[in-house]
């Protein structure tokens, strides 16, 4: 039988043209596995339908062109382009500005961290060898997708952030992600955080740009909480309505770990937020939680893999959707329990609340389980808002808008409850209430 | 205050409410009795506006103001209130969030302005402790956890909040116990003014005991077929419904 060769998209023969431009300019270092990162994407594609893992978020159709990585901004145009920054803009915390997927320091905190909490620019550890990136891409699994690997293959600009062993910094660190400028542009950032022993620590990451800028930023998070560790994430995605916003949050969470990630989607023509947590050590607490409100023209798809490695691991994933107009939502979710990660309590859901009759939600949850002592399970539902609650509200004097808005708030509002920082969780409310204000 | 004229109602092709007249007359206590599956439910929502039924003829006037044209929202603005046989839980919305938007929703219909939040507060509390309510409870998501009776109260605080003018209560002596039974009797009959009315459904006496009734009618098949004082909830009391369920069999 004859071999099948699949034909190169216009935006797959881009991607190589640009590594082969952008090759001289990486500073040679053995840590970034670059070549074979890029190697691996080129043997895959860009994943199209065709891949069980990509069926209902198909990049090889979304991403048409290769678009080059983008140029470090002036400081003016950074100044500018953070001046119309707004996610947890009055939160106190030490901020580190990413613009365009440049970290701009001027714009950063660097000199006034909290205490115990250590931040290098990605660059200079990789110049001094900074022990930390040992623990870079702490996921085996996420070392076999695509995304991950071009982010790796293309990987410009990040942070290591070390967190001391024990420490409980006063405030928390803020990436601000801001997109800005006219032409296309692609970014690949990688924050890698490093959270020592009996350490607590809480991070929020903010993604926006303005409508219209048809930008591809592929940003990777890699996370390993120590021991007796905790992880306080917020992340919030508002990237303007031409954006194709493609993220990866690895995790390892060690013996005793608790961690706390909770996503919010508002933005962005399609975006794909891909979490793969390793359950490394025995007895820990594992929160994932997302929620994504969606208009007109959204995909949003939220990707997770939880493998429990390690005993007694428990781990409460919970996902909301608010699908208006034609948008679509895609929940992938898979938890595996491995033989010898017995006494796993995992639950997973996925909730979806369609506005209209012609939005989509495709939900796909499964189980893997070796063990045989656990307790497991997933669920998912899909439905209009319940008629009779709408009517009580109504007969209480609400109009239909209103009592409408009050109930998908309520339904979002479950996934962001979680939220433990005060002001974070305050965040993703007024976010969520403006865009229940924007819906009208 | 409201008036019903030759109601016909149907629900997915099922008649349920057949030429139903009634006429409740300001600061009456009405009550409506009668046999189960004979329409006391139905007339409740369709007064409230619920959009499952169809209304096929007649008119639910109130104040001389045809409701059968407005929303839900709409009618409660006008000043119509239903006390739901069984109250929704709604996970998420608080209870003092769902109280202050209904409030200020139902004033701005009608043109007036927000109360402010200290004035809120202060009413709130006030109905809440007429009502035995315990302050935590408002500080819970509506309904959600509440006990049977707990979710009475919460209707009846709503009511005395919402200040209606027709109040419909659909079986609010279900589930309570003798206590709670008294402590909702007690919230209704403190509301009890020439400017406002009630149509009270039940199927038991013992809620009359307590709130009083000026007319209690019977209902049966769709339709009022009999109408009296306040004795006539004693004289069903001891007779029963036989005598409607056989002119219904007929």
């Amino acid at each position: 039988m004859a071999d099948v060769t699949n034909l190169r998209s216009p935006a797959e023969a881009g991607l190589s043209k640009l590594f082969e431009t952008a090759r001289q300019s990486f500073a040679s270092d053995a840590t970034i596995a670059r070549e074979e990162a890029f190697r691996f994407f080129e043997a895959t594609g860009l994943p199209s339908r065709r891949v069980e893992a990509f069926k209902y978020t198909d990049l090889r159709a979304a991403i048409t062109e290769a678009a080059p990585p983008a140029e470090a901004p002036s400081l003016e145009a950074a100044k500018a382009a953070v001046a119309q920054a707004t996610g947890f803009g009055g939160i106190e915390a030490a901020r580190l500005t990413f613009v365009n997927g440049h970290l701009v320091r001027e714009l950063s905190d660097l000199d006034s961290l909290p205490d115990g909490v250590r931040v290098v620019p990605l660059n200079e550890a990789l110049t001094q060898g900074d022990a930390a990136l040992k623990q870079l891409a702490p996921v085996p699994q996420a070392r076999e997708n695509p995304v991950y690997q071009l982010n790796t293959a293309f990987l410009a600009d990040g942070a290591v952030i070390a967190v001391a062993p024990g420490a409980k910094p006063d405030r928390p660190v803020h990436l601000r992600f801001v997109g800005s400028g006219a032409a296309p542009f692609s970014t690949a950032t990688r924050v890698l955080v490093q959270i020592g022993e009996e350490a607590d620590f809480a991070l929020l990451e903010s993604h926006e740009g303005p409508d219209g800028l048809t930008c591809q930023p592929n940003d990777a998070l890699d996370v390993v909480v120590g021991p007796r560790a905790a992880f306080r994430h917020t992340r919030l995605n508002k990237e303007g309505d031409a954006t194709i916003a493609l993220s990866t949050l690895s995790l390892k969470v060690e013996a005793e770990g608790q961690v706390e990630t909770v996503n919010l989607v508002t933005g962005a023509v399609l975006s794909r937020h891909q979490i793969y947590v390793h359950v490394a050590g025995d007895d820990t607490n594992v929160v994932v939680n997302g929620a994504a409100m969606l208009r007109n023209g959204q995909l949003a798809d939220s990707t997770l893999l939880a493998d429990h490695a390690a005993v007694g691991g428990v781990g409460r994933e919970q996902f909301k959707w608010i699908i208006d107009g034609d948008a679509t939502g895609v929940f992938q979710g898979k938890i595996i329990v491995r033989q010898v990660a017995q006494k796993t309590d995992g639950k997973m859901k996925s909730d979806c609340l369609l506005l209209t009759d012609e939005g989509q939600m495709m939900n796909k949850p499964e189980l893997e389980i070796f063990a045989d002592d656990v307790a497991c399970g997933h669920g998912a539902t899909c439905g209009a808002p319940d008629p009779d609650l709408l009517f009580y509200l109504m007969a209480r004097g609400l109009p239909r808008p209103v009592a409408e808005s009050l109930l998908v708030q309520a339904f979002v509002g479950e996934a962001v409850e979680s939220v433990t920082h005060e002001g974070a969780r305050a965040a993703l409310i007024g976010e969520i209430e403006a865009w229940l204000r924007a819906r009208g | 205050m409201l008036e019903i004229k030759n109601l016909v109602v149907q629900i997915e092709d099922n008649r349920i409410l057949n030429g139903l007249n009634l006429t409740v007359n300001d600061g009456e206590v009405a009550a409506i009795m009668g046999p189960n599956g004979s329409g006391k439910s139905t007339l409740s929502y369709v007064i409230a506006g619920k959009e499952d039924y169809e209304v096929l003829d007649g008119e639910i006037l109130l104040d001389g103001q045809n409701v059968l044209e407005m929303a839900a929202d709409e009618r409660a603005a006008a000043g119509i209130f239903l006390a739901f046989q069984y109250p929704l839980e709604i996970p998420g919305v608080g209870t003092m969030t769902f109280l202050k938007a209904c409030l200020n929703a139902q004033r701005k219909a009608r043109g007036e302005a927000e109360l402010s939040t200290p004035d809120f507060i202060r009413a709130v509390n006030g109905a809440a402790d007429k009502l035995e309510i315990n302050k935590e409870m408002l500080k819970r998501a509506l309904n959600v956890g509440f006990s049977g009776g707990e979710k009475k109260r919460m209707e009846i605080l709503q009511m005395a909040l919402l200040q209606p003018k027709f109040c419909v209560l659909d079986e609010t002596d279900s589930g309570l116990d003798i206590d709670a039974l008294r402590i909702v009797s007690e919230g209704v009959n403190a509301l009890r003014d020439q400017g406002r009315s009630f149509l009270v459904i039940t199927h038991y006496q013992r809620l009359l005991n307590h709130i009083v009734p000026d007319t209690v009618h019977v209902m049966s098949k769709g339709q009022i077929v009999k109408t009296g004082g306040k004795e006539l909830a004693l004289e069903l009391e001891a007779s029963g419904y036989a005598e409607y369920r056989t002119s219904e069999a007929a």
